[in-house]
């Protein structure tokens, strides 16, 4: 008897265990991050705002033609692009349609802006 | 930035980072670009704008297509404008078009000559003029564009145009150039090259002309007395097309 109880007393604390850990990590998305590298904001940050800081830019850049800027879209793709697939669409692990299926918010940019890492002469060699 | 600012502050009487050699040196490198480059320094400062400055009306881009030039047959204008921004070079109605060569026959003498047609980024742009969100725009520097973001497709620039100038796009794109983004849904016309001009560069169809040997585009400041297209419209007679509409535009041709 006694040794039921303890046995039970053991499932019970693993199985709440298991039940804080899962709570602490829940199901993120998997992401291919491509070169990924330094970010122009910390990655908390960028998760929540990203998207304000490229219509800003977007605005100075189409109205203002203020280029270079370092939030522009093309560079959102240069560095995050899949290495393999050289585009940051295509699969629920590449880096903005992955993240944008998690969250269920839909994703316009790339109907007109282009997915792909813009491949240089050299780089297709 | 902030980081010099605070330097000072802590240390008033500190000197600037710059040590005696390190500014003599950088000084002379300055000098020496002077020397060797004028052309290059005087190139910078007609059409150099540092990065992150926005454009303003001081330059008015505009060209000047010189018809006794222009070769009939030729089309090399219109595959450098498909090439460079992703067009798929197509001629059906609802295929895009952002510069086209048209055929002018004199009925008369039978005189037969060719021009290249395109947004002609006029002052007074009737598009913009009827555009209800204000995606259609003239930018500071004369450049006419659609902001693509807010238009809704609603096509009353391309029945205002005077030039029959703008596309519609009826179809999912895919493919797009980076610095050239089409999508569905939504108007499109010449951006003069708009992200060449911004990096100081000539037009596609200009240095498609050029190269082809014609020299019958000139891109330039129409607002700078020295640049090559202004002296050029001062010294020949050039026209606009329906001037009549005084709408001042920025293509003017000359020969027609």
């Amino acid at each position: 008897m006694k040794m039921a109880i303890r046995l039970t007393a053991i499932l019970f604390s693993v199985l709440i265990a298991t039940a804080v850990y899962a709570a602490d990590k829940p199901q993120t998305p998997h992401l291919d991050i491509g070169k990924g590298g330094q970010c122009v904001e910390e990655p908390k940050l960028m998760r929540s705002i990203h998207m304000n800081l490229l219509k800003h830019q977007r605005d100075e850049t189409m109205h203002k033609g203020m280029r270079g800027g370092k939030n522009s879209i093309a560079d959102c793709v240069e560095c995050h692009a899949s290495k393999t697939t050289n585009s940051v669409l295509g699969s629920n692990e590449a880096f903005c349609q992955g993240c944008h299926v998690y969250a269920a918010v839909k994703l316009d940019c790339f109907e007109c802006h282009t997915s792909k890492r813009k491949v240089t002469a050299e780089a297709s060699k | 930035m902030n980081d010099v600012k605070l330097d000072t502050k802590t240390n008033p009487d500190s000197k600037p980072n710059l040590d005696r050699r390190e500014f003599l040196s950088k000084s002379s490198i300055g000098l020496a670009g002077l020397a060797i480059a004028p052309g290059m320094l005087l190139f910078d400062m007609a059409h150099g704008r540092p990065q992150g400055e926005a454009v303003s009306n001081k330059v008015r881009w505009g060209m000047l297509i010189d018809n006794n030039q222009c070769e009939t047959g030729c089309n090399d204008c219109v595959t450098a404008c498909n090439t460079e921004n992703g067009l798929s070079g197509g001629t059906k109605p609802t295929d895009s078009q952002w510069i086209r060569k048209v055929q002018l026959k004199d009925t008369f003498t039978g005189h037969i000559s060719s021009l290249p047609m395109m947004c002609q980024h006029c002052e007074q742009p009737p598009c913009v003029d009827v555009c209800p969100t204000q995606a259609s725009f003239k930018r500071a520097d004369g450049i006419v564009l659609v902001d693509k973001h807010i238009c809704i497709g609603c096509r009353y620039c391309v029945m205002a145009c005077p030039y029959q100038a703008r596309s519609f796009v009826h179809e999912v794109l895919t493919d797009q150039k980076t610095e050239v983004p089409r999508g569905k849904g939504t108007v499109e016309s010449c951006t003069l090259c708009v992200h060449r001009v911004d990096k100081g560069e000539t037009t596609a169809c200009a240095e498609a002309c050029t190269k082809a040997g014609h020299n019958a585009i000139l891109f330039g400041d129409l607002n700078d007395p020295d640049s090559a297209i202004s002296k050029r419209i001062r010294s020949v007679a050039s026209t606009q097309i329906r001037a009549d509409l005084g709408l001042n535009t920025g293509v003017r041709y000359e020969g027609i």
